[in-house]
């Protein structure tokens, strides 16, 4: 089994190396994120290093204060006192800012590393093929961005703060131990071995949860969306209490894994506290019978103990750091295999530049599939001259939109070339490609947001009076106007806050806009009634003069501005010839136009 | 796709306080707050505890050291060894009691949560931005959870720490007690400071990451029209500038938050430093001795953690509080869509459904529009199949929804059977009437589970839970998956559904109708959804089937077919269909056409061809292009006789209603009589493709 991307991201039982090829991508990606700001990084370090300093000195200057400053008192010298004093106060100050800087710096790290995931992903899904996006779901995506992305920052966030400060903390009180005392320094050396097989343990342990656990919160999120995408259809087929029952569980699951998680931490924690509390009770011990027997001053064995404590105080945030590396660290990987997945509909590296196109589509020896085991489209070739109109018609998934879908490269076919003005779309330049050939899907989905803001998508330095022109091209101007701030209305998630035909003519605006020289559209008007179709029509009329279009529609009122009628009958072109032609004669179309027509009053 | 929601600052401006604010928690922490109550307990032991080592430390500095006393160092090494294995056991406790617990708040807020958004009205999702919804269900939660196991734990016991830490520094040594207890007078400033700018920036921020959700939903629900326009990039630059939004109130978040630490450190050093030469002058003066003064310093910096710690738990805590806020936005949401406190039932309901004097307005609609339904009186005879036409826009799709009270009437009412729709339970009135909407909305499961999404009881899903309701049908008591008999019944219903809806293709699928249809069943073509969300709704078998353009996506052939099979179940079922063509039309007793809000219009297709104007208009397609392609007066003179032909083919369909081939019949007959027009029609084509 492979582990290649977002393959077997919800399994559990992975091999060792396995485990250790996920692990290595993940690090390479936290590695190529922090590159970028590598310098900051040794910034943030170097203020850690002298903040840390500043703090462990605390100690030392207490000791010198009483060690050295009350017997001076006693002779009547403020001097070393007040020394101490200042000194103490200075470095209070010094640490403080440093302090303030190292969390602004840090924040800064965190958030650029954020902002440049977050980037990569949503790039990232953007070129991934559709083919990827029906099976990985959007509540995947978003768990990617959201709940993992939570993880990473929690580990950001706090972690370097107790991962940096940590271990300097610990260096420099271990360092300041070994200077002040060798023999307690080796007494903490000694320790470190309980503390590493603590660690390893925990480390194998949390790794395994940590990964269920993404895989549960990512479960409850796709559950969670799309019970709110689909709440109509949740609550009017009384739905809600099986899916309560459903995400309970789901909850449940996550719930229980988190649980775990934090069990585990809650041995690994005391643990580690406990090794530190044994070490200082040996130092106390070891120090004790020293200072009894004159090797040892009273006040340095005081602040041996207290550096053999302190040394042990950041323990608890190393621990949570690891913790929090551990979370980080599976998050990272889901999201490492997401950025993994080649898209089945690449980029060309190479790609050939269109600035004109004149609109020439050409099938050669096309075949498609979705899945290998169905053949969708069986070998086909077809030319459609630049300028013509064509019009798809045939039965419910007889593959007109997959067809369609070729020719805007949705996908790519599974044999053979499509073409545009002699250029395989593979080798063109997505910019061009996306200029040249724009479709209209038969879902007209729009982005809450201002009815101009969906349109201007067609064309986003669009003018305003473009957009306007645009709507009233194809007769939205009017109902748009009557909206409660006209163009600048929000038309809320999904365009809900419009109707059905209402969607569909924002969608051809859109589509109006972009001017493209291959316009396709997949019925674009199946939900407008018929006096608005009747003026979208004369709007394409006048649209579609000097451009190629392919246009799908069941209504076949569109046959009438057709220059070329294709009929589709499981994936196969059946019927091709101009619409007299066909209506004219005795085929499928003949018969399919006059049940049609006699539909019409 | 940036426009800001105005939803997110709840309407009662009035801010409470942060601790009365999270105190709103205590309904859902209830069965944790024993446990946190432990914890807390627990903690502050190993907190005493940890303090005591210094204390023992003193005696053995003052004690055996100085003395020169080697026997008693070893018990002294013990007790400061079994003072550190009760500060580690303690701190396992602390973990122990409280974090499961925190585990299961946080489950029974999001199941609450969950619930809770399954209930409110679809006004309600309508303005809400999806992603403000899920970031709220997890990372809120999961902030929650963290602050009431961790947080508040650390909070309450270093407060208390620090206080008994004072306390013993003051009795120690009053002078040196007091130097601290005057330098926490600036830190009380500060922090109150802190609160009010800190609380701001944190809602902004939680505000601005579910806003960030929303654009990630909709980037990858939208991905066609970004990759149909190549707009992935322009998508990209929205959602930077968004991130970029994000990141720079985390930023404004984080100076908040070096500030206050500051602050922390230097008050706290300050003091020290005082302390250090005061106390070294007071040891000078006899007044104390070395281990008092060790252990006045030792105390101190065990006190120097939980008061640096206060910064960050203070700014947990108004980040929990946000989340808390955020948490109750949706629960404080009155639904307005209830059922009643006692429900009435329908037991046999025979189907009959009135519209009287309906008003309906969007919740946002402006004072200057009229209602969107200004008094709409439409009666829909039990069995009888009403078709609903109006232009686009004019409000069909809104009043389909609201015979299932996705939307309720702002005035009026509308009766099934007599009884008020908002006197049913919702439950039941949906099993009464199913709906299939004009976007299928299916889910990411298999065929058969969206078939048979209105049975729940056939599934094996919440058979028990389906017993409970008003289901005539509902055998609840059965084990579904288990019972071979509710098993053949379900692959009947679903079968019989699936050949009515002429869905026969999904047998043709890779695993039949357990193929997944992918997410919101995309891996269907369009009129295949379609016909998939037409069989759901019929095999709900309904008392009531409202239908919203349910054969947009149909060609013309598979349309006459599934009208074909429609009318079996038609015949016994009432329906309203909402019809843009008239060959979805076709399927109804009656016409209730929809204009300026009301039903100006009710009949048979034919007499409201006759009769009404704006029906024509809506409806018809021929006259116009007739219009175009011949003079005035020859339209008038052809008119006449094909509108009087028309009528006849009208007549004999309707008189073989009975007859199953019904649909068949009217289709030729009505194709003999219109023949003579096809051979014009073909000629403008030809006209028009010369053009
Ligand atoms: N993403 C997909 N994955 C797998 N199969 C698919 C996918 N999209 C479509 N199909 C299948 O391919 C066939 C052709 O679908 P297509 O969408 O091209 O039909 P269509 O001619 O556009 O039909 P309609 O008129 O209903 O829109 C159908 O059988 C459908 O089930
Ligand atoms: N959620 C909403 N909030 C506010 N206004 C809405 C909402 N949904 C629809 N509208 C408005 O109400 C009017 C009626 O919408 P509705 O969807 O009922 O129309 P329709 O008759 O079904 O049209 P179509 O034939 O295009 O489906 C439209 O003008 C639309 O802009
Ligand atoms: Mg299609
Ligand atoms: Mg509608």
């Amino acid at each position: 089994m492979s582990v290649t991307g977002v393959a077997g991201e919800e399994r559990h039982d992975f091999t060792k190396d396995e485990s250790q090829q996920i692990r290595a991508r993940s690090l390479r990606l936290l590695g190529s994120l922090l590159r970028p700001v590598r310098a900051r990084l040794w910034l943030t370090m170097a203020i850690v290093v002298v903040s840390t300093a500043a703090q462990v000195a605390g100690p030392a200057l207490i000791a010198y204060g009483i060690d050295t400053g009350l017997p001076a008192l006693t002779q009547g010298d403020w001097m070393p006192v007040g020394l101490a004093g200042l000194a103490y106060l200075f470095t209070g100050i010094v640490g403080a800012f440093l302090i303030a800087w190292y969390i602004r710096l840090s924040a800064r790290i965190s958030q650029a590393v954020l902002l440049d995931l977050r980037t990569r992903i949503f790039l990232h899904t953007q070129k991934l093929s559709l083919e990827f996006h029906e099976s990985y779901t959007s509540g995947r995506i978003i768990s990617r961005q959201t709940s993992d992305l939570d993880a990473i920052r929690e580990l950001l966030d706090e972690g370097i703060n107790q991962l940096v400060r940590g271990v300097l903390y610990m260096a420099f009180t271990g360092i300041a131990l070994v200077v002040l005392d060798p023999v307690s320094g080796l007494v903490l050396v000694g320790a470190l071995v309980p503390l590493v097989i603590l660690t390893r343990w925990f480390q194998q342990r949390s790794q395994a949860l940590f990964r269920r656990s993404r895989v549960a919160s990512a479960k409850l999120i796709v559950q969670f969306v799309e019970t709110m995408t689909g709440i109509r259809a949740v609550q009017a087929f009384r739905t809600e209490r099986r899916n309560q029952k459903e995400f309970g569980r789901l909850v449940e699951d996550y719930r229980d894994v988190n649980a775990r998680v934090i069990q585990l931490f809650g041995i690994y924690d005391p643990g580690l506290i406990l090794i530190g509390n044994a070490t200082v009770a040996v130092v106390l011990l070891v120090g004790g019978f020293r200072v009894i027997d004159g090797g040892l001053a009273i006040g340095v064995l005081l602040a041996t103990l207290l550096y053999t404590r302190r040394f042990f105080d950041p323990m608890e945030d190393m621990a949570m750091f690891y913790n929090g590396y551990q979370s980080a660290a599976s998050a990272l990987e889901k999201i490492s295999g997401v950025l993994e997945e080649q898209p089945s509909v690449p980029d060309p590296a190479r790609p050939v530049d269109l600035w004109k196109a004149d609109g020439t589509v050409r099938f050669e020896r096309v075949e498609f599939a979705y899945t290998p085991e169905r053949v969708i489209l069986p070998r086909f070739d077809l030319t459609i001259p630049a300028g013509q109109t064509v019009a798809l018609v045939g039965s419910t998934g007889a593959g007109k939109s997959t067809l369609a879908k070729l020719i805007a490269r949705f996908y790519d076919p599974s044999d053979g070339v499509v073409e545009l003005d002699g250029v395989d779309l593979r080798q063109l330049h997505p910019k061009d490609l996306r200029r040249a050939i724009v479709m209209v899907t038969q879902e007209a989905y729009l982005f809450s947001g201002s009815v101009a803001d969906n349109i201007a998508l067609g064309k986003p330095d669009a003018t305003f009076d473009e957009i306007v022109a645009a709507a009233r091209a194809v007769g939205a101007h009017e109902f748009i106007e009557g909206l409660p701030n006209g163009y600048d209305t929000d038309v809320n998630k999904r365009g809900g806050r419009v109707s059905a035909g209402q969607r569909q003519l924002i969608s051809f605006a859109r589509a109006f806009l972009a001017d493209p020289a291959v316009l396709i559209l997949d019925e674009a008007t199946s939900s407008l009634d018929i006096p608005s179709e009747r003026a979208v029509q004369e709007g394409l009329q006048s649209l579609l003069a000097d451009r190629t279009a392919v246009i799908i529609a069941h209504r076949l009122s569109t046959v009438a501005i057709a220059d070329r009628v294709l009929v589709m009958e499981h994936g196969r072109i059946v019927e091709d010839g101009s619409p007299a032609e066909l209506i004219g004669g005795t085929g499928r179309f003949a018969a399919m136009h006059a049940a049609w027509r006699d539909s019409l009053v | 796709m940036s426009a800001e929601p105005q939803h997110q600052h709840p309407p009662h401006a009035q801010r409470i306080g942060t601790v009365r604010a999270l105190l709103r928690l205590r309904e859902y922490a209830r069965p944790a707050l024993p446990w946190i109550g432990l914890g807390m307990l627990a903690s502050l032991s190993a907190q005493l505890v940890a303090l005591s080592i210094p204390q023992v430390l003193q005696s053995i500095v003052d004690g055996p050291l100085t003395d020169g006393d080697a026997a008693s160092v070893v018990p002294l090494a013990l007790l400061v060894l079994g003072l550190g294995v009760l500060e580690a056991v303690l701190i396992a406790l602390r973990r122990w009691f409280v974090l499961t617990p925190g585990t299961r708040v946080e489950a029974s807020m999001r199941n609450a949560l969950y619930a809770k958004l399954e209930d409110l009205p679809v006004s309600f999702h309508d303005r809400w931005p999806s992603g403000q919804l899920l970031s709220r269900a997890v990372s809120d939660l999961n902030i929650i959870r963290r602050w009431l196991s961790f947080g508040l734990v650390l909070l309450v016991v270093n407060l208390v720490v620090i206080v008994i830490g004072i306390g013993i520094l003051v009795s120690m040594n009053w002078m040196l007690g007091l130097v601290f207890l005057v330098a926490s007078v600036p830190l009380w400033i500060v922090g109150y400071r802190f609160e009010g700018r800190y609380s701001e920036v944190s809602r902004r921020s939680q505000d601005q990451a579910g806003d960030l959700a929303t654009a990630v939903e909709e980037s990858v629900h939208g991905i066609r029209v970004l990759k149909a326009f190549g707009r992935g990039k322009h998508a990209l630059s929205t959602f930077r500038a968004q991130a970029e939004t994000l990141r720079s109130t985390e930023i404004e978040k984080a100076r908040l938050d070096a500030s206050i630490w500051t602050w922390l450190i230097v008050v706290p050093a300050a003091a020290l430093s005082v302390c250090l030469v005061l106390g070294v002058w007071l040891a000078s003066q006899g007044v104390l001795t070395v281990g008092e003064l060790v252990a006045f310093f030792a105390t101190a910096a065990v006190l120097a953690w939980p008061i640096e710690s206060i910064g960050f738990l203070l700014a947990f805590s108004l980040d929990a509080r946000t989340a808390t806020d955020r948490f109750f936005d949706i629960l404080d949401t009155r639904n307005e869509i209830t059922d009643p406190e006692r429900p009435v039932s329908v037991e046999r309901p025979r189907g009959e459904l009135v519209f009287s004097d309906v008003h309906f307005r969007y919740q946002d609609a402006p004072d200057r529009f009229d209602d969107l339904l200004d008094g709409v009186d439409l009666e829909v005879r039990p069995g009888e199949t009403m078709a609903l036409v109006g232009l686009t826009g004019s409000g069909k799709t809104t009043m389909t929804a609201l015979t299932t009270r996705l939307y309720d009437v702002t005035a009026g009412s509308i009766t099934l059977d007599g009884v008020d729709i908002r006197a049913l339970s919702r439950e039941e009135l949906r099993t009464h009437i199913a709906m299939a909407f004009e976007d299928a909305t299916l889910f990411s499961a298999s065929v058969r589970d969206n078939v048979l999404l209105g049975r729940p009881e056939l599934t094996g899903d919440g058979g028990a839970d389906a017993a409970g309701t008003a289901d005539a049908a509902g055998d609840g008591p059965h084990e579904a998956s288990g019972d071979p008999e509710v098993l053949a019944e379900a692959e009947r219903v679903l079968a019989e559904a699936l050949r009515i809806a002429q869905a026969g293709f999904v047998y043709g699928l890779p695993d039949g109708v357990d193929t997944k249809v992918g997410e919101e069943g995309m891996s269907l073509s369009g009129g295949q959804r379609q016909r998939l969300a037409l069989a759901r709704a019929v095999a709900a078998k309904p008392a009531v089937l409202v239908l919203d353009d349910p054969l947009s996506a149909l060609d013309v052939s598979t349309e006459a077919k599934v009208e074909a099979e429609l009318r079996s179940v038609l015949a016994s079922t009432t329906a309203l269909i909402v019809a843009h063509r008239p060959s979805t039309v076709m399927l109804a007793d009656r016409v209730a056409l929809l204009e300026y809000g009301r039903i100006t219009a009710v009949g048979t297709h034919s007499e409201l061809l006759r009769e009404s104007e704006h029906y024509r208009f809506v409806i018809s397609s021929l006259e116009d292009e007739e219009r175009r392609q011949a003079t005035a007066a020859s339209d008038r003179v052809g008119r006449a006789p094909r509108d009087g032909r028309r009528d006849d083919a009208e007549a004999i369909a309707a008189a073989m209603a009975d007859d199953g081939e019904r649909a068949d019949a009217a289709a030729s007959a009505l194709r003999e009589l219109t023949e003579p027009d096809l051979d014009e029609r073909g000629l403008t084509d030809r006209e028009g493709v010369a053009r």
